[in-house]
């Protein structure tokens, strides 16, 4: 009996966005790191070409909330938590981080509104610690971040970074800074499939060329939306294998800073025994929340715990390992 | 929704006076501002006028794909101009048209094959311009049969329910749709659909009204390209947001820029 061909064959494919310049590429990385790329469904290699995510770790750019970073997640950052070049460094050489996604929560309003010279500061030493590509996240505080970013943006020019966040009401200032120093960008949108190709239309309207955006459609983590995220990232990814050039950009998941904010991750023993290991419980809700994404098509995941990296990795060795 | 641009063809006056002093750079224009506009195949009709149609053919292919890298179709009712006209063209064929007469069939679908060209059927037959939607359907089937006799793939394939003026045969568009969605069912894959959208409105009122609604009408049963003028702006317009209601593409609050702009 003759078995249908099942393929699928898709004539749109994911853009490749690099991020990280070498010395040969005016930068001061080791090397460039490679997302996106597909020609099909996240790890259908018979049907297609596929490639793995990146996976950046958080550092933030001030101590932690203990009231956001429970006790499980401070334990691998212990001796560095005050001091973000020093964390950097951890994340790099001793936790395997492939790029470093820097926070810069000192500039928010909230949080002692620091200066664009002061956070510029931290960063250049974090690029002059660590060799890994660099993420520049700002404080998600509109005047604050167009006032910032420009700054930093100008001070890592040829490094190609992706900075974030450019959303539907304020992308211009960050799209000008990223075309005049070579970076990248990262699209956000609130779970919602038509803004996020909005997003990536106005900007690519601005002149920033489609394979130097990123989309981040906003992450819901395990109990708190994560399907949700999932079936909009599957929708925009068969879009774009079916030709839509418009959401043909690979796909940011927000990972560890979701998932620790769920009640199951954070509580202590004491509140809920019946839940076990807070260590345990709170590292799992991460790489649960992970391991779902990367069959969403997850092209960076942005983690927190290195042990729920660890795990996540993991997963994606078994499921791109050659047939037995 | 695949869009066959109509307009290089001797009917119209400047296109007739273009090829009779072989006005190269006419025939380029308009075989760009189409393309441009959307067009994703272009027609070539040499007119009744001319006065050496397979050397108007031969003259209006070179023309066009001089400039343009789409498919061609190739639109005679004489073999020759048809055969010479395949023949010029280097990239991709399309032959428009054969009906479902067996003189036809055994004639134009070899033809198809030799010059590995895509062909539209008219779903008309010895006893004329059929009036009923189990007709169509059943000259439909005879083409897709004799098309997968010769190797020809279904997806190459275009079937044509026949457009009427709207004043001659008001009955008829309702036959149409429910033809339009019963050729879908006649094989797997399906052929494709395609309709000369303007016949609706020849020689009558209101015709670009008219061509864009009977056009999205179509398209709801299942059409899936139609020869129609892309320079007209509306019924481009019209197409888009059509694709987009069927879901063939995501909505963006730019959804028609950004279509505009991907052409």
């Amino acid at each position: 009996m003759n078995i249908p061909e099942v393929k699928e064959s898709y004539g749109g494919r994911i853009n490749n966005v690099f991020i990280g310049a070498t010395s040969a590429e005016g930068g001061s990385r080791s090397k460039a790191v490679k997302v996106g790329g597909h020609t099909t469904v996240p790890f259908l290699k018979y049907e297609g070409e596929t490639f793995p995510p990146a996976f950046a770790l958080e550092v933030p750019d001030l101590p932690p909330d203990p009231g956001e970073w429970p006790d499980a997640l401070v334990e691998p950052y212990r001796d560095v938590l005050n001091d973000p070049v020093a964390w950097a460094k951890k994340a790099e050489q001793e936790y395997g981080a492939d790029m470093i996604c820097i926070r810069l929560l000192s500039i928010h309003p909230d949080r002692g509104n620091a200066s664009a010279a002061k956070a510029k500061e931290t960063v250049l030493a974090i690029r002059d610690a660590v060799k890994v590509p660099l993420i520049i996240w700002g404080c998600d505080d509109d005047p604050r971040d167009n006032e910032v970013l420009p700054v930093i943006s100008q001070a890592l020019a040829g490094e190609k970074c992706l900075f974030g966040m450019a959303s539907q009401d304020n992308y211009k200032t960050l799209v000008a800074s990223c075309l005049a120093d070579g970076h990248s960008l990262l699209g956000l949108s609130p779970l919602d499939i038509n803004i996020a190709k909005q997003v990536n239309i106005l900007v690519s309207d601005m002149g920033l060329p489609a394979d130097r955006i990123v989309m981040y459609p906003t992450t819901g983590a395990l109990g708190y939306g994560m399907e949700y995220t999932y079936s909009i990232m599957e929708r925009g990814r068969l879009a774009a294998l079916a030709g839509d050039k418009m959401l043909a950009m690979p796909v940011f998941c927000v990972v560890g800073p979701e998932s620790w904010k769920a009640k199951e991750a954070k509580a202590a023993e004491t509140e809920f025994p019946q839940w076990g290991s807070a260590t345990e419980r709170g590292i799992l809700w991460e790489a649960v929340t992970a391991t779902a994404l990367l069959q969403a098509g997850a092209d960076i995941l942005l983690m927190r715990h290195p042990k729920a990296m660890e795990i996540a990795r993991a997963t994606l060795r078994d499921l791109t390992a050659a047939k037995a | 929704m695949i869009v066959i641009g109509e307009r290089i063809n001797g009917m119209f006056k400047k296109v007739r006076e273009a090829i009779a002093n072989k006005d190269a750079e006419f025939i380029k224009d308009l075989a760009i501002r189409q393309v441009n506009a959307g067009a994703n195949i272009l027609d070539i009709n040499v007119g009744t006028a001319s006065t050496d149609h397979t050397a108007d053919m031969i003259w209006l292919v070179n023309a066009v794909q001089s400039v343009v890298s789409v498919t061609l179709s190739i639109d005679s009712a004489r073999h020759e101009p048809l055969e010479a006209g395949l023949a010029a063209i280097k990239g991709k064929r399309m032959l428009n048209s054969t009906t479902g007469k067996e003189v036809d069939l055994a004639k134009l679908l070899p033809m198809a094959k030799k010059y590995n060209a895509s062909i539209i059927g008219l779903t008309i037959d010895e006893e004329g311009v059929p009036a009923t939607v189990d007709k169509r359907v059943e000259i439909a089937a005879k083409i897709v049969a004799g098309a997968m006799d010769q190797g020809i793939p279904v997806t190459d394939l275009y079937i044509d329910p026949i457009t009427l003026p709207i004043n001659c045969a008001q009955d008829q568009p309702e036959k149409m749709f429910a033809a339009l969605s019963q050729f879908r069912m006649l094989s797997d894959p399906a052929p494709h659909t395609t309709i000369g959208l303007s016949n609706i409105s020849q020689r009558l009122q209101e015709h670009q009204l008219l061509n864009r609604t009977f056009l999205v009408m179509c398209m709801a049963y299942g059409l899936d390209s139609a020869i129609i003028d892309p320079l007209d702006e509306e019924l481009m317009k019209a197409v888009v947001t059509a694709d987009m209601i069927l879901n063939k593409f995501i909505y963006a609050d730019s959804f028609l820029e950004s279509y505009r702009r991907k052409v």
